[in-house]
This record gives structure tokens, sequence and C-alpha cells, in this order.
């Protein structure tokens, strides 16, 4: 029986050729030390296959099709065996591409493995990179929920600030002038077909351009590049001193790639996909778009530039980030490829990281947002006995909005300072200053409010202690 | 020894034949290429260039809207998809101007195209994603936005209040 095996699996290698492909790969040569830090693509790919995977699996379950996509994400997550699970996991793998890829390109970048002659597989990634993200996205609008529409919308209104063509990109994009019934499979046919080909074509091309420039060694202080001799000397090192690839590196590509697994197994099970929100709905005002994490620090980012050059901004940051990506292979390919001799270059990471985790953690706080929601200003507990005006006072600051941005002891947004003690800090008159002048994020109150109604906020406001405990005192 | 004449003309012969054999393949490649490409191209741009008609939509009775206050009214867009169901509908806020003239204003906030809420009683309409707000006359009061809120085209016919439909309002770099 064996022997028959073997005999079959020979004729079919003879004639496929199968040992002929794969023996140059497991026989191909690295260099030694090239270790756990040389994990994060390959992960990256793994994701891939991952991603590949369950969105097939999602594909034979979702209908893509405006009026009933929603209807089929919630019979994925409630009546399809596994299909919430799936789901987590299509989400998931997502989230780990997009940060094994960061964790990859950090890599690369820090240990100058684009220099030459890598050049070219640092330019594919830039590539991969992008697709990665606009994958991501239009992921998210597949979403089509109430939040998913609506990013749609923001992403139209990005586009549109490109100069001259921004209105066509726009309406390119949602396939018309507005949100309509094409506009999904749009997203479905791009996120589905279009960029997963592109994809495809540039990963293989990428892992091809692994192998035919090698695998950068672990870069030393006090070795630079040198185009004329780093390709001899390269074969040189892996000649002497060069580990096969099959299997003495790829097991702990292998074993991360299990690790990954298990942790986007857990990540799908426990936590699963975002929650669908209403039904889509471009008639529902009471939406609260926000996007996924990944994006997060672009959104508090647009929350916090001065609106005067925000436009700009939306159209240059992006170019410039993908011109300078684009770069850095060009700016210097020879040279010295430690991290201890590129302190600027390391710099510029720390630095890249710190901005985005600030934006971040701001965007996932977003104090921007009005808190339409905010529990009133309780009387008691804030001015016990109050005197008609301040009781006045009180109610206009839970009506008029002044609640929505600001907060006294536990009630209120958080887009404007505390008023809990601001008779410290402001005199009644600079008070009224404000209120009826606004500010830059705050409106002007002056054509709203009445002047007895003025008094009445101001009243309140300048009450000495608004906590409660002394209010009482104040008023005996 | 004679020239060998024959044979460079030979070769000439046969560099002339390879030259021709791969113009050949490079023109059918690319008239592949084009052919293919061209109904790719055509079927991701229908929908762009389709012609949208816009059409006006009535949204009430003239002695609904108030001064005082915007009412929040839902109309169908130009969509030409019959498919395109409940996506097909957005919504405006139409108020009555102290002149008596109506005014609509699109729900998109001018920043990146949130919905906006009207709050009544501090007569702004604010947006949640950002923060924006605006003043009841549709101009900025605060945050992001670069300016003031877009206008629907309105009209009195009759007792009928009709807006005309429009494609989303898109703020390009320069608003």
């Amino acid at each position: 029986m064996k022997q028959q095996l073997k005999k079959i699996w020979n004729w079919i290698d003879d004639r496929g050729g199968f040992s002929e492909l794969f023996k140059p790969l497991t026989t191909h040569l690295v260099p030694p030390n090239a270790k756990w830090n040389y994990v994060w693509g390959s992960a990256t790919l793994f994701c891939l296959v991952v991603q590949v995977i369950t969105g097939i699996s999602l594909a034979f379950l979702y209908q893509p099709s405006a009026d009933v996509a929603y209807h089929s994400l919630q019979y994925i997550e409630q009546q399809v065996f596994l299909g919430s699970f799936i789901r987590g996991l299509h989400n998931w793998g997502a989230s780990g591409m997009v940060l094994l890829m960061g964790l990859h390109m950090i890599r690369v970048y820090i240990n100058a493995a684009y220099k030459f002659p890598r050049e070219m597989n640092w330019i594919t990634g830039v590539f991969l990179f992008f697709i990665t993200i606009i994958l991501a996205f239009t992921g998210q609008l597949l979403r089509w929920d109430n939040n998913g529409v609506w990013s749609a919308v923001v992403a139209a209104e990005q586009l549109g600030r490109i100069p001259f063509i921004g209105d066509s990109v726009a309406h390119f994009f949602l396939g018309g002038t507005t949100i309509n019934g094409e506009s999904l499979n749009r997203f479905f046919a791009m996120h589905v077909f279009l960029f997963p080909s592109l994809l495809f074509g540039i990963v293989g091309y990428h892992v091809y351009l692994v192998f035919r420039n090698g695998i950068s060694e672990p870069p030393e202080a006090g070795r630079p590049v040198d185009p004329e001799t780093y390709r001899g000397w390269y074969e040189d090192l892996l000649n002497k001193k060069g580990v096969p690839f099959f299997p003495n590196v790829v097991w702990r590509d292998a074993l991360f790639s299990v690790f990954v697994l298990l942790v986007l197994i857990v990540l799908a099970y426990f936590v699963g996909a975002p929650g669908l929100t209403a039904a889509p709905n471009l008639t529902n005002v009471n939406a609260d778009p926000a996007p996924d994490w990944y994006f997060t620090w672009i959104f508090a980012l647009f929350a916090l530039l001065p609106h005067e050059i925000e436009s700009y901004v939306i159209f240059f940051g992006p170019l410039l980030i993908g011109i300078v990506l684009f770069a850095v292979p060009f700016l210097s390919n020879r040279g010295e490829r430690s991290p201890l001799r590129r302190p600027w270059a390391v710099a510029g990471v720390a630095f890249t990281i710190l901005s985005v985790c600030s934006l971040w953690f701001i965007g996932a706080k977003a104090p921007w947002h009005p808190h339409f929601n905010a529990k009133p200003v309780p009387q008691y507990s804030t001015v016990p006995n109050p005197k008609p005006s301040v009781k006045r006072g009180i109610e206009l600051f839970n009506t008029m909005g002044c609640l929505y941005c600001h907060k006294i002891n536990d009630h209120g947004g958080i887009r404007g300072p505390g008023l809990t003690d601001v008779e410290k800090r402001l005199t009644k008159n600079e008070m009224v200053i404000r209120i009826v002048n606004g500010a830059t994020n705050m409106p002007a109150y002056g054509g709203t409010l009445s002047k007895d109604q003025l008094s009445d906020i101001i009243d309140f406001l300048s009450q000495k202690d608004k906590s409660g405990a002394g209010g009482m005192l104040e008023n005996k | 020894m004679g020239c060998n004449c024959n044979q460079e003309a030979e070769e000439k012969k046969l560099l002339d034949r390879k030259g021709f054999l791969t113009k050949i393949t490079v023109w059918a490649g690319s008239f592949i290429g084009l052919v293919l490409t061209f109904p790719l191209v055509t079927a991701m741009l229908d929908p762009v260039t389709r012609k949208k008609k816009k059409v006006w939509r009535k949204v009430g009775n003239v002695s609904e809207f108030e001064t005082e206050n915007f009412k929040l009214v839902n109309f169908e867009n130009a969509s030409p998809y019959e498919w395109s169901e409940k996506i097909a509908k957005t919504s405006a806020y139409v108020r009555k101007k102290e002149n008596g003239e109506l005014v609509a204003f699109s729900i998109n906030c001018a920043h990146l195209g949130c919905p906006v809420r009207w709050e009544k009683e501090s007569k702004l309409f604010m947006c949640p994603c950002h923060g924006g707000v605006y003043y009841k006359d549709g101009s900025r009061a605060a945050g992001p936005p670069p300016r003031g809120m877009y206008e629907y085209p309105i009209r009195v016919m009759g007792q009928q209040v009709e807006i005309e439909t429009e494609g989303l309002p898109i703020t390009n770099i320069t608003s």
C-alpha cells in the first residue's frame, strides 16, 4: 500500500514538478540570527490567509444589496452556525493584519532593511500598506448599519477635498451623487474583487523579492551598506554562515502564526465583531458615526485641527505620508543600517508612535463629542435651597446645551472647561463676555439668550460652591 | 574567401522577422487589454455618469412650518435605482424665516457630512462627530466646519412646500 502511494506521488511529482518548484525555497539559505524579529511579515501574510478564508465564508452568507444587507448581517450574527464567530474572526483578522503590518514596517524601517538592494521590497510594501488600509476601510462599510452608511458619507467628504476633481472622485466612490442603491455593491466589488486581486498580485511579487534579494541580515553598527560590494559580501556571508530557511528559520514563523491564530480565535469568540447599530437610515439624525480603532487617531485629528487649515490637511496629509513613504529608499539606500547609528530614524518612529497613540487616547474619549445624553444637573445636590434666579439658571444650563460640553460635578460633557468652580477663575463680567461672544469651539449665545436668562445663568455659575455641600450655607 | 553577404542578409531577415513577431505579440496583447478594460471602466462609471434628473419633492403643507423651530422633513432623493428602497431617503431641516420665506438646510455637516441635530432650546445645530456647531441661520458657530450649512432649493406650489433634490453636498478644499 505504502509502496503504491509512493509510486503515485512519484508520478505526480515527476509530471507536476512540485519538488522542483519548492526545492529552491527549502534549500534557500538565509543569514544566521534571523530570529523572532523576522516573524512580522509572515504573520501579516498569515492574517491575509485568515481574511481570505473567513471572507469567502462571509461571502456565502452576506447579501451585498443596499436594502437587505443589514438583515443578512443579523442573520449571520444570530442564526448561522458559528456565524458570529466567523464575522468576529474576519474583524479581528483585519485588526491583526493592520497591526502586524505596522510592526513589520517599523521593524524594516528601524533596521533599515529597505536599503540596497531591497528598495523594491519597500516600495511594493508601501503599495501593500495602502491597499490593506483601503480594504480595512471598505470592509467597515460593508457593515451596512447606520454607522456604516454615515462612514461612507464621511469618506466621500474626505475624497471631496481633493483639488479640482474632488466632487468627481467622491461621486465615483459613492456610485452617484448620493448614497443610493448602487453604493453598497460598489463597496462590495472593491472590497471583495478589485483590491484583493491587486493585493494578491503585489503580495506575490513582494514575497518573490524577499527570496530574490534575500532576507536582510541583522544590522550591526559600523557595518555600512555599500552598493558596490554588498551583493558579493552577502553571498559570501550566506555561503559561509547561511542557514537553510526551511526548517531552521521558518519554524518560528509557523509557531508565531499559531500564536496569532489563537489570539484571533480568543478575540473572535469572546469579544466578537463590533455590534450592529440601528438599520441604515440617512434620515435618522440620531446617528453617532465613529470609525474602527485603526482610524480613531485620524478621527481625533479631524476634530482637533484648526478649522482654517483642516481641509488642506485632509488632502495634503495623506499625500505627504505617501510621498515620504515612497521616498524612504531613495533618500538613503546606503550607509549604516543599525538603529544605534541612526538616532533620527529611531526618534522619528518614536515620535510617530507617540503622536498616533496620543491621538488614539483622545479619540477614544472624543471630548469634542457633545454629550447629547448627559444627565441634567440636579438642583438639590448642586445648590440646595437655591434662590429663584439660580434655580432658573440651573434649568437653563440643562436645556440650552451648556450641559453638552461643560461639566458641573459629574454631569455634562467635556468639550469645554468644567464649570464646577468657574467662579474662582472668571469674574461675572468675564463670564458674560464669554457666553455672549463664544469662542473658537463655543457658539456665541448672544442672539439666543435674553438678558434675564443670561443673568440667571450667571447667578448660577457664580455660586460659590456648586458641589452641594457649601451651597446650603451660602443661601441661608 | 568571398563576402558573406548572403549570411548577413539571412541574419537581417531573421532579425526583421523577430522584430515583426514581437510587434505582433505586443499589438495583440495591447488590443486584448484595451478591449477587456473598456467594459470594466464603463461598468465602474455607469452609476456615476448616469443622468440624474433633479426632482421637486413635496415635503408638507406651508402651515406645518414655524419660525421658531426647524422641522425635519424626509424625502426621496433622485436615485435612479428601484432597489434603493429606504436608503434613497434623505432629510432636510425646514423653517419659515422671519420674512416669511422658507429655508431648507441639508442635515449633513459641512465638515465631514455627519448628521447634525437641531437643538430647539439653544437654537443651534450640533454635530456628534467632531463637535461642529451652527446657528439658526446656518452659519458656522463653532468647531471644525470650514463653512456654514448647505441649503436645498425650496419653493411653495399652492399650499405645498417642495424641495429640489440635490446630491450629497461635498465640501471642497477651498470651501
